[in-house]
């Protein structure tokens, strides 16, 4: 799979967000940024791609490159959106700033026959380190931000999002936790290897069993 | 008001033989409007900049506003003034004249040369006036939709406008969706809200009210209800600002003199705008043809052609839209853009949408607001790559 020909590379995580999606289908990705990840997958995948993001600069490089994109946020759009409207729905690196995580779970379940969802996990052993001899609440090299002005307000961890999932009744077809630099950890881990090594984890789910 | 008279007839003689190309077609092929009434002899005057590509690929349509006209990028043949919309038209503009072939025509109804309630009726010889059929967003479409051909353009490359000329905009991709690669509707609404329907009543009553008016006659009796009118624009223009943008600009600040007056004179700075405002106004616009455009705008209710589905009026649309709107817009609110906006994810069309962070109201789709410059420049740049014309 030889995803990386874009100038600047894109982001290792992102790579690996863009594998699990198939080529030629429709792709909702929310909270998309300045559109790294929506144009990785048009020009890689050839979808059909669209997105939504907050920030007026996020929008303005997204039009700019040509991607659709809506200004807008994961909690107050998403019920806008019809049952099964795209193959996909992504969330990458978004979920733990959102106000209601379980709702957007819900209606990206809802609109998309597959959803992706990427989240740094707070159970990564740098984290639990800090707080355990530190004391105090961790901030690391891709969680930068002070407990005071983070726009992360609900962080999980890895087998917090397995839990979640299960409760709104998705099945988990495919998942891999990253170290730090994107490299996939052993698939043949245990799961409680993951959530204390992986840095970050990525979710392919679907509604229903 | 002795200058201000020279000016107005100047404004009815571009009525009458405008500083623009024309289109004029003959009752051989009446333009059918939504009233029922065929209209014919139909004429549209309009403005070209640029040149059109061989392959009649890279032509942009802008639809103009309640009272603007066909001067977009050029000084007005009445006022003198720059063209209306120059930081977004013109040479290395995000709508550059320099690549895209550039096409205004003033609105069927209006004043500046298209056929209007100034035009001569050919049934009596005079102005039409209250005669002049009653016109909506689609008859001026339609009409526009005959220039294009007139042009021998199948497909316009880019249609873009603001408030009226975003109606026309969201019309065009409704009613000829293959002929529209990308829209551009700009603080705009699907539908004519109550409050904006209010204040349209109030303009015109203020018109009706000018003993002046005679009842839509003025022209042949010689008259000219210049008070309506003006006071008319007056309260309009009080909703394309916003409280925050007159604040800053005038505050309690008095005009000219350090105390009140006691008196009615225009003590505050932002009376005598207002007044000024009005006075400008007249010298350029037809009293009826505001009539006729509030009217336009306030019978717009897009969906309610669709079986009052708006997304209907949308379906399998091709189109490319970047739809924007306004913080401080409280005359066509974010919300009015957001029902387009789902509207037209829900018929599966290609969307972005903008809201626009400025405190300048509704007018700001005519000021130099950065970020909506950049954003229609990444928009156009974007869609002229689509369409290989970049």
């Amino acid at each position: 799979m030889t995803l990386a020909r874009t100038l600047a590379p894109p982001r290792v995580d992102l790579l690996r967000v863009a594998e699990l999606v198939a080529p030629g289908s429709r792709v909702l990705d929310v909270g998309c940024g300045d559109g790294e990840l929506l144009r990785l997958l048009v020009e890689e995948r050839n979808v059909d791609g669209r997105g939504i993001e907050l920030s007026q600069q996020g929008v303005n490089d997204c039009v700019a490159k040509g991607l659709s994109v809506i200004q807008g946020d994961a909690d107050a759009d998403l019920a806008d959106y019809r049952n099964d409207a795209f193959d996909y729905v992504i969330l990458s690196q978004t979920l733990q700033a959102t106000r209601q995580p379980r709702v957007v779970l819900e209606h990206m379940l809802r609109i998309g026959r597959r959803a992706i969802v990427s989240a740094p996990n707070f159970g990564h052993w740098r984290v639990r380190a800090q707080l355990a001899f530190l004391g105090r609440m961790p901030v690391t090299e891709s969680l930068s931000h002070s407990w005071y002005d983070t726009p992360n307000i609900h962080f999980c961890t890895i087998a917090d999002f397995v839990a979640l999932a299960a409760e709104v009744g998705a099945t988990i077809d495919k998942s891999v936790a990253l170290h730090p630099r994107g490299r996939p950890l052993n698939p043949i881990w245990p799961k409680w290897a993951w959530n204390l090594l992986g840095e970050q984890a990525i979710f392919l789910l679907h509604r229903g069993g | 008001m002795g200058d201000a008279r020279v000016h107005v007839n100047g404004s009815i003689a571009q009525s009458l033989s405008p500083d623009s190309p024309t289109l004029r077609l003959g009752s051989d092929s009446p333009l059918r409007m939504d009233s029922g009434a065929a209209l014919a002899p139909l004429t549209i005057a309009y403005q070209t900049y640029g040149a059109l590509d061989p392959a009649k690929s890279n032509a942009i349509l802008i639809c103009h506003a309640l009272t603007g006209d066909q001067h977009v990028a050029n000084l007005h043949p009445v006022t003198g003034r720059p063209g209306w919309w120059e930081t977004m038209v013109g040479p290395g503009r995000p709508i550059d004249t320099d690549r895209f072939f550039v096409i205004c025509p003033n609105v069927l109804g209006g004043c500046m040369g298209s056929s209007g309630p100034a035009s001569i009726n050919p049934e009596t010889g005079e102005p039409y006036g209250l005669d002049f059929p009653i016109v909506t967003i689609a008859d001026m479409v339609r009409a526009q939709a005959l220039l294009i051909d007139h042009l021998g353009i199948d497909s316009l490359f880019c249609i873009a406008g603001g408030s009226m000329g975003g109606m026309q905009v969201l019309q065009w991709a409704a009613s000829y969706p293959d002929r529209v690669f990308a829209a551009l509707p700009i603080a705009t609404s699907a539908r004519h809200s109550s409050q904006n329907i209010a204040f349209h009543e109030v303009g015109r009553q203020a018109v009706m009210a000018d003993p002046d008016w005679r009842g839509g006659r003025y022209l042949v009796e010689g008259a000219r209800p210049a008070k309506g009118l003006a006071v008319a624009r007056m309260a309009a223009h009080i909703t394309y600002l916003s409280e925050a943008a007159l604040h800053r600009r005038f505050g309690r600040n008095l005009q000219d003199r350090s105390a009140r007056t006691f008196s009615f004179d225009a003590d505050f700075q932002v009376e005598s705008y207002l007044r000024h405002q009005g006075q400008i106004f007249v010298e350029r616009f037809d009293p009826n043809s505001y009539l006729y455009m509030t009217r336009a705008m306030d019978y717009f209710d897009l969906a309610a052609d669709y079986g009052g589905s708006l997304a209907s009026a949308f379906k399998d649309c091709r189109t490319r839209f970047c739809v924007v709107s306004f913080t401080s817009d409280w005359l066509f609110p974010t919300q009015d853009s957001r029902a387009i906006v789902r509207a037209l994810n829900a018929g599966g069309a290609s969307v972005s949408f903008v809201e626009i962070e400025t405190d300048r109201g509704h007018d700001a789709f005519l000021l130099d607001v950065p970020d909506f410059v950049d954003t229609t420049r990444g928009f156009i740049d974007a869609a002229a790559r689509a369409r290989g014309i970049a």
